[in-house]
């Protein structure tokens, strides 16, 4: 069964269409790469998937639920739409960690706000409390950041504050934790200790749509790749598919540029 | 000298108890413009085109006329229009009209004020805050507000400090302030006529009180360098 079903995803800006009847599909615990040049519309995929965006057309399914369908409205709620953003993480390139809060407190603030929700939350306060933070402190530490959870995001590397990004969307136990460019903000050197949690998020069967230009990354962790371009999906396959045997002359000429 | 120094004490008690009178304003209009400006920016922010253009209206009437003009007219406009003086004609009456002169008009300057601190939050803090599965009003409260009031402390403290000396504006109103109450020595009061020296020494309240709020507004703006 697949977790991620999408199909046919349009969506424009104005008059400009960003992307031309997307469809695809991912399995439990599988990582996917989306590559392909700027303005292809990997990013304006993912932002759809989280709800950022709300697709012209199309239908996306989550463990076989239709979560929204641009044909039919009541698939539209605010109030509702909050809730299905759940089934999604997000990572951003720019990290978009909250700069009042110390690192601890950026995992854990989501969580304690949804905490709030429970019925037997004013009960049990101390103890939901206790246990959120007690789960962000191991996540943290996942993430190799057990000395910085105190810090302010100004006081941590752009390295650091990407893993807590991490840590703040796996917090919340998103089925599909999805990755914007989750380096391009980083220099080489930082860039390796983000690759290298994904990596292991991606041993633990961490279901994963990745959208990256680290193209030996995405080859070494994906199981899935998707090349596109131009608002199309102009080539889905293996690693070994898309990048060993491209199919589109498009693909190739885009390749070419990253083996040097 | 001998007659300043005997004169003195007859003229601080009544400068104290203008003073009085502008910290009263002073604050109320503060408690009152704080939340009122917050209200006015929403609407100038509104997605609702025709409340966002009445915003803006209300906006650019306010602060394009003078504020004694405005005090003047919502003063006396009742009761000269509609005979009907709803203000009073006592000291209560005219600090009401003054309050609510004063709180209309920061409220705009306000709204102005926090509608450039929360649009120069970045887009991503709210987007941020809804992929993680947050309302509006958690987003805002949780995340936007403190960055929002971090941006506008040094603004909001400028407008602050002007509005200690805008009390005085009152004055036009009769509202004894402590202008209004220096300036009674020159015409003759409590045995005191002709005497200029009382007016030139309220400016030791104004600038004891704007030096005390500087202080304060400057200890706020360094509390909230623990983030950038």
């Amino acid at each position: 069964m697949s977790v991620l079903e999408v199909s046919n995803i349009s969506k424009s800006f104005d008059r400009t269409q960003v992307l031309k009847g997307i469809s695809f599909s991912l399995e439990k615990g599988q990582v996917l790469s989306i590559i392909g040049s700027s303005g292809s519309g990997k990013t304006t995929l993912l932002r759809c998937l989280n709800f950022l965006e709300r697709p012209d057309n199309g239908i996306i399914r989550v463990n076989d639920n239709i979560l929204f369908d641009a044909n039919d409205p009541s698939t539209h709620k605010e109030s509702e739409i909050r809730k299905k953003r759940l089934h999604f993480g997000l990572v951003f390139q720019s990290f978009n960690l909250f700069p009042q809060y110390t690192a601890l407190k950026n995992v854990m603030l989501a969580k304690e706000l949804l905490a709030k929700e429970l019925p037997d939350y004013k009960l049990r306060k101390r103890d939901i409390h206790n246990e959120i933070e007690a789960q962000s402190e191991i996540l943290l530490k996942q993430m190799g950041l057990s000395e910085r959870m105190n810090n302010y995001p100004h006081q941590l590397s752009g390295g650091q504050c990407q893993r807590v990004a991490i840590a703040r969307a796996l917090a919340l136990k998103p089925d599909i934790l999805c990755f914007d460019e989750p380096t391009s903000a980083l220099d080489p050197e930082l860039t390796g200790e983000v690759l290298k949690v994904m990596k292991e998020l991606a041993e633990k069967n961490t279901t994963m749509i990745i959208v990256t230009h680290e193209m030996s990354f995405a080859r070494e962790v994906a199981n899935q790749v998707i090349f596109m371009d131009d608002g199309y999906i102009l080539e889905c396959g293996t690693p070994a598919d898309v990048f060993d045997n491209p199919k589109k002359e498009r693909t190739k000429q885009f390749l070419s540029n990253y083996n040097n | 000298m001998d007659l300043i120094l005997e004169q003195m004490p007859i003229v601080i008690r009544s400068l104290n108890i203008g003073f009085l009178q502008t910290l009263k304003l002073f604050f109320v209009t503060l408690i009152g413009a704080f939340p009122l400006g917050l209200i006015i920016s929403f609407g100038s922010m509104s997605r609702f085109a025709p409340l966002r253009w009445f915003s803006r209206l209300v906006v650019w009437i306010i602060r394009g006329t003078p504020l004694m003009l405005q005090m003047l007219i919502i003063y006396y406009f009742p009761g000269l229009v509609f005979h009907n003086n709803i203000w009073g004609s006592g000291e209560a009456g005219r600090f009401i009209a003054a309050s609510v002169s004063f709180i209309i008009n920061y409220s705009c300057y306000f709204s102005e004020i926090y509608r450039g601190g929360i649009q120069g939050v970045p887009v991503g803090q709210e987007e941020a805050g809804l992929v993680l599965g947050m309302t509006k009003s958690q987003i805002f409260f949780k995340i936007t507000l403190l960055q929002m009031i971090k941006r506008i402390v040094p603004p909001i403290s400028n407008e602050i400090i002007t509005l200690v000396k805008d009390t005085s504006l009152a004055r036009i109103i009769a509202l004894q302030e402590i202008i209004w109450a220096g300036q009674a020595f020159m015409k003759g009061s409590q045995g005191i006529s002709g005497a200029i020296w009382p007016l030139f020494f309220t400016a030791v309240y104004y600038l004891a009180f704007s030096g005390i709020l500087t202080i304060i507004l400057g200890k706020l703006e360094k509390k909230l360098t623990y983030f950038r």
